[in-house]
């Protein structure tokens, strides 16, 4: 008997977003990758009311099993990420790179809930450079080719990975039925 | 069917941010990653978080109220240690939100947001204020049903949820789309709490009780 999904609504700003939310390792720390993107609607427009979640793996493939998740400091890498959309619907996160598990290729899991969505979206992160490994990913062969892209990040001028979420519309990112 | 579709049209946000294109399964369902979830302790919050009359020099305005449940995975086990966030309107029906532009009172000593953690037996609580209804443009004279989101952590991160609790008997149920996007009346009947006389404290606050049942893994529909 499960309980019901509801929409976050557009008012959420006051209790979910927290200080260092979208540090899931400090900006400056070893290793530390910047990963943004925006999420859009069907008509291309940008979401300002999103929640970005983040989930994943460290760089050598373990899963985080220790608190600090809310608390940053002094608790080291937690693998979890929270960041609200802004204004043009942009979202950030200094993260680590996370190392494939099993056959799988390297990816970060990410959730978006938003007004609008009565039920929140998964999706994954996958990185531009790892295209042997996408080659053989379980997941990345089940979607049709031409929608292969909306699954992996681009690359920014400054290095950062580019991840943009569309809702819905042309190129809507695929998402995953959990 | 438990959860509402993405569309919806009755709610018109959804219309331009609903997904119109299957969701794809992977082939042996979420992974590793997936079906995990990230951990919190007791030393990420503050015992107060979870008392959102006491963030304030001064008494909030309102109905005082206990909300109280337990959180459970689909097989009805307890799930321990579950970060639980909640958010909600003040009494007159206002956010403490930049946004929230309805044209009822602040309450400078009830911001509405608390957050804690289950127990061994999967039990949050939370003080408060029972919040107001408030308006919210989607039609003519739409007002939304009084409610408290909330925000949960299972064992897996497929298993997270984020919901609404609404009060019972209340008139606004039948006229409000994002309650009704469920098309199941049972279902929906899951987010309304009940009062409870045993969790009522004399003299001082109404009691509800509330039980939050997560999907099972991959998330039920």
């Amino acid at each position: 008997m499960t309980t019901p999904s509801q929409t976050v609504g557009p008012f959420f700003g006051h209790a979910l977003p927290y200080e260092a939310g979208p540090e899931v390792v400090p900006v400056t720390g070893a290793g530390a990758i910047t990963v943004r993107g925006r999420i859009l609607d069907g008509a291309g427009a940008p979401v300002p009311d999103a929640l970005v979640e983040t989930w994943q793996a460290d760089a050598a493939g373990e899963i985080p099993r220790r608190p600090g998740g809310l608390v940053r400091r002094g608790h080291g890498f937690s693998g979890f990420g929270r960041c609200a959309t802004d204004a043009a619907g942009g979202y950030w996160f200094t993260t680590l790179k996370p190392a494939g598990i099993g056959g799988d290729a390297p990816y970060i899991a990410v959730l978006v809930f938003a007004r609008g969505l009565l039920r929140p979206v998964f999706t994954r992160l996958y990185f531009p450079e790892d295209t042997a490994a996408h080659a053989a990913d379980p997941l990345l062969s089940r979607v049709p080719a031409e929608r292969r892209g909306t699954l992996v990040a681009g690359r920014d001028a400054d290095g950062a990975y580019r991840f943009d979420i569309r809702l819905q519309g042309e190129g809507e990112t695929v998402f995953l039925a959990f | 069917m438990t959860h509402p579709p993405y569309l919806s049209p009755g709610y018109k946000s959804t219309v331009l941010r609903a997904p119109a294109q299957e969701p794809i399964m992977p082939e042996l369902g979420p992974d590793s990653v997936e079906l995990t979830s990230p951990v919190f302790g007791h030393a990420e919050l503050h015992p107060l978080d979870a008392d959102l009359t006491r963030r304030h020099p001064g008494e909030p305005l309102g109905e005082r109220i206990i909300v109280t449940g337990r959180v459970l995975d689909g097989a009805g086990r307890p799930v321990r240690g579950a970060l639980v966030e909640v958010w909600q309107a003040n009494a007159a029906g206002r956010y403490d939100h930049a946004l929230d532009r309805h044209q009822a009172p602040l309450d400078p000593n009830f911001t509405g947001a608390g957050r804690c953690l289950t127990d061994d037996d999967g039990r949050y609580r939370f003080t408060s204020i029972k919040p107001g209804a408030y308006p919210w443009r989607n039609h003519p004279n739409a007002w939304r049903p009084a409610h408290i989101h909330f925000s949960v952590f299972g064992t897996a991160f497929t298993q997270r949820l984020v919901t609404q609790m609404y009060f019972p008997g209340d008139p606004l149920f039948a006229y409000d789309p994002i309650m009704q996007s469920i098309p199941d009346q049972e279902a929906r009947d899951r987010l309304v709490c009940r009062f409870d006389l045993d969790t009522t404290e004399p003299e001082w606050a109404l009691g509800y009780q509330w039980d939050i049942v997560l999907g099972d893994t991959p998330m039920e529909t």
